[in-house]
């Protein structure tokens, strides 16, 4: 596979929220809105790109048996180190992530891909991957927050297309987003068979 | 080169050093990042401190903690008293709510700030906004101490956020006993000490009414 397919091979064929279902926890609670849904899915691919690319470099001297709790340190470090800086340097996305950002490491998408792309491949070629299932991640969030946005308050982006009184508050709320998440799915899942 | 052996040694070796490794930079890191989270905490607070208080020069003193209270006696810059501005604390929907209350040394409210909340986006945080001047459910200027400072469900004064009754129970309720506790008890007033009863029932039953009212279901706008 060369590293183009392995990008978009990520945003489609292995789409982690539409197609393999994995870390729905932050696809669920943080897609209250188009923007908290896009910088929670630039988070994870950050610290998805660097952990594939970590991973990938030290495979080789990990011993097989405790692969997982040193994949597991190098990802936790990644993200408190992504969590202390984006406290220092941008506090407004940690008043909307919050909790979130620490809940990156329990991300399966991130802990799946170290063991079934990075264990495997080489440091390029897993970095690819982490741009790519991390792309497809963000877009899915994205989507996902702007479709709850939109029914629920009736902006997109903070920008108001029609009057929040219209809104379905239902969207903006965890019931909400079962329901858009299952149609999203439908949707892509419509789209992508037929191509 | 050949994929390290799960021989005891190795493993022990390998996982020892990751985590040294791994603290090696997480100290680095916080090193470089926590004067500058210390910073913009403190910028917040000033900037709070300031829009609570609806003045500008102004001369903070060192805070004093009471219970669960942080206190900031604040003076204009001739070194005059304007009141305290206090960091409470009650639990919300949909977690801890903190806000940051302005009072006058009458202990009427010169403004809040929330804080931090997890509060429902749409719903209840918009108390951050509800309860000001401009809001539909003004409190600027009311006295815990001499209003019946509660939502009009409750039979009170204050409007409640339209379906968040529960927010709003909880923003009152962080206000009132930062009343009790830190303005009342200052000028020991005998009216001080049956506020603070009142308010401790409250305070410390937050879910005590159970009632289907107290789920946050949309309401009927008036």
């Amino acid at each position: 596979m060369n590293n183009f397919k392995v990008l978009v091979n990520g945003i489609i064929k292995e789409n982690p929220t539409f197609v393999l279902l994995l870390g729905m926890c932050p696809t669920l609670g943080t897609t209250s809105s188009a923007i908290n849904g896009m910088s929670m899915g630039l988070a994870t691919m950050c610290v998805l790109i660097l952990s594939n690319f970590i991973i990938a470099l030290i495979k080789k001297l990990i011993p097989d048996m405790v692969r997982i709790p040193a994949y597991i340190v190098v990802i936790a470090s990644l993200v408190t180190v992504l969590q202390m800086v984006i406290k220092a340097y941008a506090p407004e996305i940690d008043k909307s992530l919050g909790l979130f950002i620490p809940l990156i490491v329990v991300n399966c998408i991130i802990l799946g891909r170290a063991e079934s792309f990075a264990a495997k491949n080489g440091a390029i070629a897993s970095i690819f991957d982490g741009i790519g299932i991390g792309l497809g991640f963000t877009i899915a969030l994205t989507c996902l927050g702007a479709v709850r946005e939109l029914l629920g308050t009736g902006a997109i982006f903070g920008i108001t297309l029609w009057g929040e009184n219209y809104g379905m508050l239902m969207f903006v709320l965890a019931p909400g987003a079962f329901l858009a998440l299952g149609y999203l799915i439908v949707l892509f899942n419509k789209i992508t068979k037929k191509a | 080169m050949k994929k390290l052996k799960s021989s005891l040694t190795n493993m022990l070796a390998v996982l020892t050093i990751i985590a040294i490794v791994a603290a090696g930079v997480l100290a680095s890191v916080n090193a470089v990042t926590a004067p500058q989270i210390e910073k913009i905490n403190a910028d917040n607070l000033a900037a709070g401190i300031k829009s609570v208080m609806g003045s500008d020069e102004i001369q903070v003193a060192d805070p004093w903690e009471a219970d669960a209270f942080t206190v900031y006696a604040v003076s204009d810059k001739d070194g005059n008293s304007l009141g305290n501005a206090v960091v409470t604390t009650e639990n919300g929907f949909g977690g801890p709510l903190k806000v940051l209350v302005g009072f006058n040394q009458e202990g009427d409210i010169l403004g809040y700030t929330v804080l931090e909340h997890a509060e429902t986006p749409g719903l209840g945080a918009k108390a951050a906004d509800w309860f000001q001047k401009d809001g539909k459910g003004n409190i600027i200027g009311m006295n815990p101490g001499k209003d019946n400072f509660t939502v009009s469900k409750d039979g009170g004064k204050v409007d409640a956020i339209t379906a968040s009754t529960i927010t709003s129970r909880a923003f009152l309720r962080a206000i009132q006993n930062a009343y009790d506790k830190v303005i009342a008890g200052q000028d020991a007033t005998s009216g001080a000490t049956k506020q603070a009863d009142k308010s401790e029932g409250e305070g410390k039953t937050p879910c005590a009414e159970p009632t289907a009212s107290d789920l946050e279901t949309p309401e009927v706008i008036e």
